[in-house]
């Protein structure tokens, strides 16, 4: 079995003019929560998604179980995400049906099950988020954790081998968020599946991950171990894992100085 | 100033095409290859939503505009003592011209926007995305029920506001204004041909109804996530398909008529 799940190789990305990634390397490990954490807007979201096949890389390659999935066909895209989940900041659930319904619809899609097989394949899954009792509800009677939860049923309604997760623990209280964080740990030991965790919960995702990667300035400014990349004596991982507010990241968007400003304007 | 003229066109012109392009990719990807396998019941389902659901306004604007041009032509026919022919006038009047189009136009105003927002939001709440991560193609499983539901829910709709405006034309002219309910009904039977006249409108409705739900699908697909977008999006739909609507009546008319 080869240990490295998931592989990006020299990955380059602008959106418009921006460049958001430039040669960035991946190495995402079987079995293992590998968290990627960095400042709003550095794009990484926007790897999950180049990772699920929704957007097109500028260069570099994207390799799944030992095959490469970038610049490929939609069937061969197609039989990658089968064995992909996601779980989507909003929870995407589908508001016109039931969180049942929600749960079987990428089973109704792949598979032609009869009704019982389905029915338990559906409540095992809810049984392991936890909302079983709430299969008859709609989305929108549901709270923003049990959304999330709804929604992470469903991401593993087909068994996948990878799981995405684009900031689980946002707008979450504290109770809806260490459920998520256990769950994710359980899924992840009990599946044996490869978790990749995109937040800005440093506290929370340390406590869960195996490996981290940290992007700032179109970079990977730090890799590795959870623990070995904490001793890093780097300023601008320091400041970001701190939360400082004083740092290599400045508090003013970048301008010109403020007293020439005033100056010009009151001329 | 003129190097900047020229440069805005050549703008315009680029992004027009690109639009275009991207519009007949769109198409091609929600038309071409294996069709969902639930394509007949997401059909139906949208059969419903698009034509049902419609059913309220096309008739109650479909009687009433019947009536008006009854009424309307009455006066006019009356001043040649014409009055008899009534029933051919209102008949070939909804036929070729008013019963596809106005039902177009509401059509687009009903059911296109519906479309519009309904993608919009499924596209900004990244339901769209969600589903492509199942491995679900939204285009055959979203885009291809509901353009093919259009496409033939609108020459049907056409043809009962047809049949409700020409109820609603002898209502006024028989009832109210008195002419001869045979009258009223045999030269409407002696002038309209089915070919000319009936075939033709309906081919007519047909592309209307490709061209609006093209239009409100490609437009709620590429949204602008937010609720401004959508209600941008929601408008240029209804704009642009009433303009694709009127301007293709006009040479649709000058090549079968």
């Amino acid at each position: 079995m080869i240990t490295d799940h998931l592989q990006i190789k020299n990955l380059q990305f602008s959106r418009g003019n921006r460049l958001l990634f430039d040669n960035l390397n991946f190495t995402f490990e079987r079995g293992k929560i590998t968290a990627i954490l960095g400042p709003s807007g550095i794009g990484k979201t926007t790897l999950l998604k180049l990772i699920g096949g929704q957007l097109t890389l500028d260069s570099g390659e994207i390799i799944f179980n030992g095959k490469a999935i970038h610049d490929c066909s939609d069937e061969i895209i197609y039989d990658a995400r089968k064995k992909m989940g996601m779980l989507f900041q909003s929870g995407s659930l589908f508001n016109d049906l039931s969180v049942f319904e929600n749960v079987a619809f990428p089973l109704r899609e792949h598979f032609n099950l009869n009704e019982s097989l389905l029915v338990t394949l559906v409540l095992m899954k809810l049984e392991a988020v936890g909302l079983r009792g709430a299969r008859y509800l709609m989305p929108a009677e549901l709270s923003g954790g049990m959304a999330r939860r709804v929604a992470l049923a469903r991401a593993i309604a087909l068994d996948p081998e990878l799981l995405m997760y684009d900031e689980p623990f946002s707008g979450q209280d504290p109770i809806s968020m260490n459920v998520l964080l256990k769950l994710i740990q359980q899924l992840n030991k009990t599946l044996g599946l490869t978790t990749i965790i995109v937040s800005h919960d440093v506290k929370e995702v340390l406590s869960i991950a195996d490996n981290l990667y940290v992007l700032a300035n179109n970079k990977i400014i730090a890799k590795g171990k959870v623990d070995e990349v904490m001793q890093t004596d780097n300023a601008l991982l320091q400041q970001f894992l701190n939360g400082d507010s004083e740092g290599p990241v400045p508090f003013h968007f970048q301008c010109e100085d403020f007293q020439s400003e005033l100056t010009r304007v009151c001329e | 100033m003129t190097i900047s003229f020229i440069r805005g066109i050549g703008k315009a012109t680029i992004s027009l095409i690109s639009v275009i392009g991207c519009a007949c990719l769109f198409l091609l990807r929600a038309l071409w290859g294996k069709p969902h396998k639930n394509l007949f019941s997401l059909f139906i389902r949208q059969v419903f939503q698009l034509g049902i659901l419609s059913l309220p306004i096309i008739l109650t604007a479909g009687l009433f505009i019947g009536m008006v041009l009854a009424f309307q032509a009455y006066y006019v026919l009356v001043n040649y003592a014409a009055e008899q022919s009534l029933g051919s006038m209102v008949a070939l009047s909804l036929l070729r011209e008013l019963g596809p189009v106005i039902t177009a136009l509401l059509f687009a105003g009903r059911a296109g926007s519906a479309l519009t927002a309904e993608i919009g939001l499924m596209q900004s709440t990244d339901q769209l995305a969600s589903m492509e991560m199942m491995a679900v193609s939204p285009f055959k499983r979203i885009i291809a029920p509901r353009l093919l539901a259009g496409v033939i829910v609108l020459p049907l709709l056409t043809l009962l506001f047809n049949v409700i405006a020409i109820f609603g034309g002898h209502m006024v002219g028989v009832t109210w204004l008195g002419i001869d309910s045979g009258a009223y009904l045999s030269t409407m039977q002696s002038s309209v041909h089915f070919g000319g006249d009936i075939v033709n409108g309906m081919i007519k409705s047909a592309v209307f109804a490709f061209l609006i739900t093209w239009v409100a699908l490609f437009n709620g697909y590429y949204v602008v996530p937010t609720s401004q977008g959508i209600s941008h999006s929601t408008t240029q739909t209804v704009v642009i398909s009433s303009l694709f609507v009127l301007a293709m009546d006009f040479l649709l008319t000058v090549l079968m008529f």
